[in-house]
């Protein structure tokens, strides 16, 4: 395997601009650089509006590439929901490259944003957001197989959208394979930006997603074996993530059942899982209300601080009232 | 259950409860049935208050701080009344004033027209 950084790569990619004459847009700026295209800013000069342009990085010989985007600009299409970033247009430019347009989200990456909550609570419920979007995506077929923190977009009214469904997968769907190439850029590689971890894309379409948030099926290329569990695995190692304050490869002291929910969702065996989206999330709901969770049982101790802090108020005031009322019975008795 | 709903109830009962601890003071044993009826009376307008308040502001620090606020007053009226058990009657009908203002935030949900408005 051939480890290159994002320098690297970009050289590889070459950095000219895409020239977009003919087509309704105006080029303003690069955003972002990936293992099969680039993502531009570019003006709509018909709508008045900026959107976000995404077009391969290089002429595509055999079709591969191109396919690729134009399904992933299908697949973005059949996915309407607040938590994924809504498809505009396809089309083709002069020297044939295919790009589509999205919406441009103006805001910061999940990892940048979460380093800024202080809140444990604050941060989950980010997280369950995320889920939501997973969720609807798995209810439609499609498997997004690269959940990063980098993929992940908090806009600037703080609404949160799914990105990057290059890799996604319909189920019964046979794989596009893309070449013979590996990117890959090591985190290790850039100590001043640890969060660029970047895809791995294989030739023979067998390894696809991130090191470190890949389930174990995907990182050993068994893309049969690759279903919505296997999100279920980059979930639960971005909730690792999240719940570490946006702490990449630290283990975090977390609560015990908050843990309990990390590690099922991030099992070997992809049966050990949880089985859907919907229970992870109701799991990490009912965490954050305060009730005990489906996977893990809680001792004597636990049960009562549990309940301590779900009713803290209530009890905290009972309390009183009933020191109050023994005192007055004592001091004020007549 | 809406939050008025509960407002009453809890409010009624606490107020039962509390007057019936009225028991425990012998001079005032006699005047029992009185005092029960007189507290539940406060409770339910206490309650009933607090779950107007929960309805129109969600904050369970502002909802405890309204019970108390209401619980203090009616109880320092009755103890105006009785001239004398100032904190016998002041105390613990704050504390249930407390405790109804908490539970209508808590608990119950707004009625639908009043979400829509």
């Amino acid at each position: 395997m051939t480890f290159l950084s994002d320098k690297a790569l970009g050289r590889l990619h070459g950095s000219e601009a895409p020239d977009l004459s003919g087509t309704r847009f105006t080029l303003c700026e690069l955003i972002a650089r990936g293992g099969m295209g680039a993502v531009y800013v570019a003006e709509d000069e018909k709508l008045s509006r900026r959107v976000a342009l995404k077009v391969l990085d290089t002429l595509d010989a055999n079709g591969d590439l191109t396919a690729r985007l134009t399904r992933e600009a299908r697949i973005l299409a059949q996915l309407e929901h607040p938590g994924i970033v809504p498809v505009h247009d396809v089309g083709a430019l002069p020297d044939g490259r295919v790009y589509y347009t999205m919406k441009l989200v103006r805001g910061c990456r999940l990892d940048k944003h979460v380093a800024q909550l202080d809140s444990l609570p604050q941060r989950l419920r980010l997280f369950l957001r995320v889920c939501d979007a997973v969720a609807f995506a798995h209810a439609r077929g499609v498997v997004h197989r690269d959940l990063k923190p980098a993929n992940i977009m908090i806009g600037s009214f703080g609404e949160v959208l799914v990105m990057d469904w290059g890799l996604a997968k319909i189920w019964g769907e046979r794989e596009v394979t893309v070449g013979e190439k590996i990117f890959i850029s090591s985190p290790k590689a850039e100590p001043e930006n640890p969060s660029t971890e970047s895809t791995v894309i294989t030739g023979r379409g067998t390894v696809m997603g991130t090191p470190g948030y890949m389930s174990p099926e995907q990182a050993r290329g068994d893309t049969q074996e690759i279903d919505l569990r296997s999100d279920i695995f980059s979930l639960g190692t971005l909730l690792t993530f999240i719940a570490a304050g946006g702490v990449q490869g630290k283990s975090p002291a977390l609560p015990r059942a908050l843990l309990a929910i990390s590690v099922k969702a991030t099992a070997e065996n992809p049966s050990a899982r949880y089985a859907n989206v919907s229970q992870l999330a109701g799991d990490l709901s009912l965490y954050l209300d305060g009730l005990p969770v489906s996977v893990y049982s809680e001792n004597f101790f636990e049960r009562f601080g549990r309940f301590f802090k779900r009713h803290q108020a209530a009890i905290l005031l009972i309390t009183a009232y009933l020191i109050m009322r023994v005192l007055v019975l004592f001091f004020f008795h007549r | 259950m809406n939050k008025i709903l509960i407002g009453v109830l809890l409010g009624a009962l606490l107020g039962a409860i509390d007057g019936a601890t009225a028991w425990f003071t012998p001079s005032v044993r006699g005047m029992i049935v009185g005092i029960v009826f007189g507290s539940t009376m406060k409770g339910l307008i206490a309650g009933v208050a607090a779950g107007i308040f929960a309805r129109k502001i969600n904050s369970v620090p502002l909802g405890i701080l309204f019970g108390l606020g209401v619980g203090f007053l009616l109880a320092f009226l009755v103890a105006l009344k009785q001239h004398g058990y100032y904190f016998e009657i002041i105390l613990p009908g704050s504390i249930v004033g407390m405790i109804v203002g908490w539970a209508t935030q808590r608990y119950g949900h707004v009625a639908a027209a009043m979400q829509r408005g």
